[in-house]
């Protein structure tokens, strides 16, 4: 099943940010959102990843099928990187964390406690949860922030065998991952255009 | 949920992680109570039914915001809302952890520290299962509202403002429930009253809370 967004008209902090923006991601593909900061990338993936209502259009997806991963990685500081992913693994009803560790070079960390981690090794423990949710579509917001180069491309490894796997995945990324499967789609040109404040200011509050 | 509820257990039990506080809070208040109010045993004896519930509601009250707050900062609420789990049961399952780290711990300890305002020793089945039957529901509507304030900075403050009209009826009925249980009157009427709010917030608020995050999280 295909990842499809239908004529999306969407808004940050009650102000409409992109409008007619339509997409499609099938399986084993991989597509790029580019675009200035405050363009709406971070609120796009989060309302097809259905965080937010949409003002208009529709995204042909059930939930069930995306894993969403945002600015930050949700991690707790005083449980272990293990006990982290295992989180994550009995949350998403899968059992094996060991590929994902292996995955993202975080086996040797395996015990340390999420706290003394790096920056990057955070990141890297972020994506590895991706690949303990057993799910289709990736949505990735700024997934290479406090990468090192080797890191990087081991999460482009990890993206190539996940489409491999047959899965897919949109991510708002401003770096090249090297992935030449990736198609690019720039959002400037479906700025919403300005509008006065709605109406509806007064109903939003209490939406 | 299993998960959910484990790993909030474990990090309340590990440093930092705030297990420990309220019960501090409710042995300070009861501690001091005695200082404040005189030594007079006929005195203590009397209003400590009221002191022990509502240090134990105030102790309840320390720890609500970090419920859903903690979660929040560090994206982990996020999440749990793409996860395959409600966000009903994520509500439900936080209010019990929050029970079984403060609610039940305050329960236990407080016949111990009846002892320290001289209730007669007939008062403390009452108390215990007037607080055992009454702390749930402290948790859960502690839940929607620290659900209510999530978003917010520092929303501690309206945290307490929009719980404590909340908690009043709660502790009326479980206050006049361990009152009368240590006078030796019927206690029958409060403790259906206490039972009702409980097994009604239970039924009612998850789902209050779930939308209030759902609302927060936009």
């Amino acid at each position: 099943m295909d990842l499809t967004v239908t004529d999306l008209a969407i808004a940050r902090g009650g102000i409409p940010v992109l409008a007619h923006v339509s997409l499609t991601l099938r399986p084993g593909r991989a597509l790029v959102l580019r675009g200035p900061n405050g363009i709406g990338k971070t609120t796009l993936l989060r309302t097809i990843a259905g965080l937010q209502p949409p003002l208009a259009g529709a995204i042909g997806l059930p939930a069930e099928d995306i894993a969403y991963a945002g600015h930050a990685d949700g991690l707790k500081a005083t449980l272990s990187v293990a006990e982290n992913l295992r989180f994550w693994a009995r949350i998403f009803g899968t059992g094996d964390i060991a590929a994902a560790l292996a995955a993202m070079d975080l086996k040797g960390l395996a015990d340390r406690p999420a706290h003394s981690l790096s920056a990057g090794q955070k990141r890297r423990l972020g994506l590895a949860r991706l690949l303990v949710t057993g799910r289709r579509f990736w949505l990735l917001d700024e997934p290479t922030v406090s990468l090192d180069a080797a890191s990087v491309a081991l999460f482009a490894a990890a993206v190539r065998a996940h489409l491999a796997r047959g899965g897919a995945a949109l991510m708002a990324t401003h770096i090249d991952l090297g992935i030449a499967e990736a198609e690019v789609l720039d959002l400037t040109p479906f700025r919403a255009a300005p509008t006065a404040p709605a109406p509806g200011g007064f109903e939003e509050a209490f939406a | 949920m299993m998960a959910l509820l484990s790993r909030d257990l474990a990090l309340a039990f590990r440093a930092g992680g705030g297990f420990g506080l309220s019960l501090a809070f409710f042995l300070i208040v009861t501690v001091l109570v005695p200082f404040g109010v005189g030594p007079e045993g006929g005195t203590l004896a009397r209003i400590a039914p009221g002191i022990l519930w509502v240090g134990a509601l105030l102790a309840c009250l320390l720890s609500l915001d970090r419920i859903f707050a903690l979660d929040h900062e560090d994206g982990t609420l996020d999440l749990l809302a793409t996860a395959p789990i409600p966000l009903e049961t994520v509500a439900a399952t936080k209010a019990l952890a929050h029970w079984l780290t403060t609610g039940l711990p305050l329960t236990l300890a407080a016949p111990v520290l009846a002892i320290l305002l001289n209730l007669p020793p007939s008062g403390f089945f009452w108390l215990t299962a007037s607080l055992a039957l009454g702390t749930p529901a402290l948790s859960m509507i502690g839940a929607f509202g620290a659900a209510l304030t999530v978003g917010l900075k520092r929303g501690g403050l309206l945290l307490s403002l929009l719980v404590l009209p909340l908690y009043i009826p709660t502790l009326i009925f479980g206050a006049e429930c361990a009152r009368r249980g240590a006078e030796g009157l019927a206690t029958a009427t409060p403790v259906l009253m206490l039972l009702g709010i409980t097994l009604g917030s239970l039924a009612l608020l998850p789902f209050a809370a779930a939308a209030a995050i759902r609302v927060n999280l936009r």
